[in-house]
Order: structure tokens, then sequence, then C-alpha cells
């Protein structure tokens, strides 16, 4: 939280750098599906690496396999094959258990329809995953408001999701996946259920939070205008990674 | 603790369902303390029976009488170390309505057998100075309004008196309490010589005799031993243990204790399945939300505790009110006033309800516990 709260790390370069340090690296990944006695074969011997600190936006037709990569990034389920290395762990051989403690303290997830609590509060709603840590209440209070206050929501703390815009619900959403600090943010179609002008200050945000607070971002998005935003765009189709803007 | 919020946040998400299911747990658990408290009444004695007290009665029946020359009989036998009798009155004060009933003993023997009968020492010698004289219990001298120097009418459709007037007059000598909470402390005691000089019809003869043996274990013995001494005579006897005849007095009116059994299983099962459902209900709608906390870390058994975190604040809100009114109901007194003179919520039943509350609380949310806890997040987000 303290690199939230006082944004020092450097600002990511706009290009992943040879030189920089590999966040994360995915390698001859396959995930394959069973639907009944057919099998489908959603990603296929896809290799995947990406820096620290970088913004890649993920595309592709609906069905290419975005959503299923980017669940196997985030340690929501697992591939057929391959090897899933994050920050030099690897994680798609951790329990179940420990890949939830994982979770906790390395991602954090930005959800297309915002997926807050309606019967919790803003606030209320960014703390949840301070409650796994040790922090008591005192202190999650202070990071929920540094987290509403960096997705610039400190007037909104106590207010419903049904209280508040869908802009606005996003920000929440992001400001819960920020507050523990995690070093890499998923994000699925996050301004996929805005208007353009919310969409767009959502795009601020993620790439503030990329340039100036160093959260690695990975976006998955059907909008090029969003994609532009990213400092790199790969495009899948039919569970292969095939071009590189 | 930390969790609290994020639980009580979900009971509030459907208000109605909530309360109405808190409230039918709220139903069975008032109804399981009033049941406790109607068996109690209805098997009064079972639970203060004393093992050591054995009780004789009529072979064929307890309304048949026996002779009062048993006693000296029965007192000489081995193992037997205190004797009293008693007998049915059957009197009415006032109106029928205003039922407790009435025996004749001898004083000093009653209270001998009876140790958990507390009578001031003044007043058992007043007592014993007064042949119409009477001690009545604290229920039924509350209900009444019965104080000592009162001169109480009772009429005997079984027992007229010599000259065939049925009401009886007693002068109250005395008030007891119980030593236990189970004592009855309804019965109103009279001079037995006062009964059988007074009453129509044979003398000499008494309703049951009930001994106190020298061991409890001696118990089987010397009823057999009574029981053999007395076969083939006009009047064979029947000798128990207090327990088993108190339950058989009972039990004239059915198993109790099978009767609120099976009562309150029906009840029970029929609120898990209400719990159950809500807490299912609760969970299907909430798959999306599930997953979205098991993204952020919780884990799968850290998902099943929070519902069955649910599931058992609901039983406790509803069970803790539904015991504690039951509570407050049940010390008010006796609703009939008078047909339940001993009349109260067993301690062990307070504890078995507690317990039952934790057990619905876990049953009812089990299974959905379960789910939760086996939900698959990929799966679930993309629902």
């Amino acid at each position: 939280m303290n690199d939230i709260a006082s944004p020092s790390a450097e600002p990511a370069s706009p290009e992943p750098a040879d030189s920089a340090e590999t966040l994360l690296d995915l390698r001859g990944i396959d995930k394959t599906f069973k639907r009944g006695s057919e099998e489908i074969q959603v990603l296929q011997k896809l290799d995947l690496q990406v820096p620290r600190g970088e913004f890649l936006a993920l595309m592709g037709p609906s069905g290419s396999g975005k959503s299923t990569l980017l669940n196997l990034i985030g340690g929501l389920d697992r591939p057929s094959h391959g090897e899933i290395h994050v920050d030099n762990h690897r994680i798609d051989r951790l329990s179940d258990r420990k890949l939830a403690t994982w979770r906790a303290r390395n991602v954090g997830f930005v959800f297309q329809f915002y997926n807050l609590m309606p019967v919790l509060t803003a606030a209320r709603n960014v703390e949840l995953p301070l409650l796994l840590t040790r922090m008591n209440g005192a202190r999650r209070r202070k990071h929920v408001a540094t987290a509403l206050d960096v997705v610039g929501l400190s007037h909104r703390v106590k207010h419903y999701p049904r209280q508040l815009s869908g802009g606005e619900q996003q920000r929440v959403g992001i400001a819960r996946a920020i507050v523990t600090d995690p070093q890499l943010l998923l994000c699925d179609e996050p301004t996929g259920d805005l208007d353009r002008k919310s969409g767009d200050e959502i795009l601020d945000l993620l790439q503030a939070l990329n340039q100036h607070h160093g959260k690695t971002i990975i976006m998955v998005t059907h909008d090029p205008h969003a994609a532009e935003r990213a400092s790199r765009t790969l495009h899948l189709d039919k569970g292969r990674l095939n071009r590189e803007d | 603790m930390r969790f609290l919020f994020l639980i009580a946040s979900n009971l509030k998400r459907k208000k109605l369902r909530t309360l109405l299911t808190i409230l039918s747990i709220l139903v069975a658990f008032l109804l399981f303390g009033y049941l406790s408290a109607i068996r109690v009444a209805l098997s009064s004695g079972v639970d203060v029976a004393d093992a050591d007290r054995l009780v004789i009665r009529h072979k064929v029946s307890i309304i048949q009488l026996l002779p009062e020359s048993y006693g000296r009989d029965i007192a000489r036998m081995e193992g037997v170390a205190q004797l009293t009798h008693a007998t049915w009155f059957g009197g009415i004060y006032q109106e029928p309505k205003n039922f407790f009933p009435q025996m004749p003993v001898h004083p000093d023997d009653y209270l001998a057998v009876y140790p958990e009968v507390l009578l001031p020492d003044d007043q058992l010698q007043a007592w014993k100075n007064t042949k119409t004289g009477a001690i009545v219990g604290r229920t039924t001298a509350d209900r009444f309004g019965f104080e000592i120097g009162d001169r109480v009418p009772i009429l005997s459709p079984i027992w007229p008196q010599k000259d065939g007037n049925q009401t009886w007059e007693f002068d109250i000598v005395g008030i007891y309490d119980g030593a236990e909470q189970g004592t009855d402390t309804s019965p109103l005691f009279f001079r037995y010589d006062y009964f059988d000089e007074t009453h129509m019809g044979d003398r000499g003869q008494v309703g049951w005799y009930v001994l106190r043996v020298t061991d409890a274990d001696l118990a089987t013995q010397v009823a057999e031993a009574i029981d053999a001494n007395f076969a083939n005579s006009f009047a064979e006897t029947k000798s128990e243990p207090e327990g088993a005849f108190v339950q058989a007095f009972a039990k004239q009116i059915g198993n109790i204790a099978a009767i609120m059994i099976a009562i309150l299983s029906m009840v029970f099962f029929t609120i898990l399945l209400v719990a159950g459902n809500t807490m299912a209900q609760s969970v299907h709608e909430r798959t999306r939300e599930l997953a979205v906390l098991k993204s952020i870390g919780f884990t799968d058994r850290g998902t099943l505790f929070l519902v069955l975190g649910e599931s058992t604040i609901i039983s406790a809100i509803g069970g803790l009110m539904g015991l504690g009114l039951a509570w407050l109901m049940i010390s008010a007194g006796d609703p009939t006033k008078g047909a339940f003179p001993v009349f109260y919520f067993p301690e062990k039943d307070i504890v078995l309800g507690l317990l039952l509350v934790g057990a619905l609380g876990l049953a009812a949310g089990i299974f959905p516990a379960l789910q939760a806890k086996q939900l698959r997040i990929a799966d679930a987000l993309r629902r």
C-alpha cells in the first residue's frame, strides 16, 4: 500500500524491453475443457512473457480463450499442460489453499460487471481482501481510505453499490483490487459495461496505476480504443497468440 | 470476528426471508421449552423419586385399599428403614377445577420418609397437637391464598363422614416448601387418625405404603420379600421403586416422553428443512459473489465457514430467543393455574436446547456450505 499511497515506483516503459525483468512466464500452456464426451481445446501450446511493469492488452474474438488465459494467469484455473511462473514462482502446481493465499497477496482482479457485494458499502467492499491479512481494524480502514482516495472516491465511502454509477462502481472494484498492493492487476473487460466517458476515466486510472504505481496490468478487451492505452497488445485466436502490435 | 460484518450483511440481504426463518426457529424452540416443562409436569415426581424408596400398593389396582395392619409386618422386615402410608382423598375445594391432591398421613412417619418436604418444627408441633390440622404446600397456599389459621372446607365424594356429610373442614397449621425444584408442593396433608375415625365405612385401611430401605441395592430384594409375604392373602401387594410407581401413574395418560420426542422430532425436522432451504437459496443466489470472494483469496475452507457461520447465527438468534421466551413464560408459572403443580424448565433441557441450537445451525448450513466450498471460481464467474 505504501506504493499506492506515495507513488515512488518508476513509470513503466511503454514497450517491453528485453532487459526488463520478467514477471509472468507462461510455457507451453494447453487448456482443454470437457463438454460431455467432447474435448474442447481452448488454449494450445501458448507461450507468453510479460515484463514487470507492463500494461498488456489481450484482444480476440469471443471464445478465443482470452478470459481462460486471464483465469490461468490469476490462479483461478489450472492449465491442462504447461507451466505458469509468476515472479519466479511456479503457481500451477500450488495446492488450492496455497493458490488462494498467493492470489490474496499477488493479484488484483477487476471484472467487467464490477462484482461488488450489494449489501456492503464501498469501504466494506474494498476492505474484503484485507480481512485475509493480519491487519487490525484501524490499519484496514487506513488502507481502504488510501485505496478509495487513489481511485477518486473518498467522498463515496459509505455509499452502497446501488447508489453509485457504473463508472464509480468500477472504481470501487479497482480500489478493491489494489488495496493489498498486488504487483499484478488482471482486468477482464473493465470498460465493457461502461459508456465511453466513464470507460475513458477507468482507462486513465489503469494507466496511472501502471505508470505511476508500477502495477503490471493485463487487460482483456474487445475494444481497440481501450487497447490503445496498453503498452503492448496481443491477439488471441483459436487458442493461439498470433499477432503482436 | 472480523468476518462478522460480512455474515451480518448477508443476513440483511433478504430481510423478510431471514426474519421468517428466525421466527420459525424461535417458535420451534419456544415449543421445545414449553413441552419440556409440560413433560416435567406430567411426569412430576419421576425425576425426584428416590432410588431407596419403595411403594407398595394393592396388586390389582392403586384404587384398591390395603389393610393398615400390613404396616406392622412390613416395618419388621429386613432392609426396611422407615415406613409411612398415604391414601387418596380426592376432595374438591369450592369447585372441581380447583384441583389439588389431599392425603391423610402420619405426620412424623411421612416427613421421615419424605425429607424433601420442609416444614418448620413449630408448625409440625402444631400439626401434631391439632387433630383437624393440615399442612399445605407453598404452590397451593399461594394459589388460593391459604394462611396458617385458615379453616378450609373440602368436599370428598369418595370419603363421606360417618353422618353422611361430604364436607370436611381442616385447620391450616403449616405451610411447607420443597427442598428441590421438582418437589411437588401442591398436596395438602392431614392427619390419618382424624381421617380413620371420621370417614364412613371400614376402619384401618390405607391407599399405599411408602418405605425407605436401609440400602438402595437391597430395594429389589425387599420388594420381592414384601410381595412374597402377602402372596395368596386377600390383599396381595405389588412393590416397586417409587420412580416406576410415579411413571406408571403418569403413563395412565400415555407415554409422555415418547409423545414429546415424536412431536419435537417432527418440529425440528420441519425447521431443519426451512432453515436448510433458506441457506441453500441464499448460497445459490450468491454463487458469483462467493466466486469473487474466492478469487480475492478466500480459501475453500474459509468459504465453508462463512456459510456455516451464517446458518449458525440464524439458528442462534432464533433458538436463543425461543429458549429465552420459553424460560420467561415458564417462569411465570403453571399456565393451567393448578393442573401442573410442578412446572419448570429443567436445566438439562436448557443445555439440550442450546446443543440443538448449534446442531440445527450446522445441519441447516452444511450442504450449502459444502456447495460453496466446492464452487469452481472460473465456472461460477462465467455464469
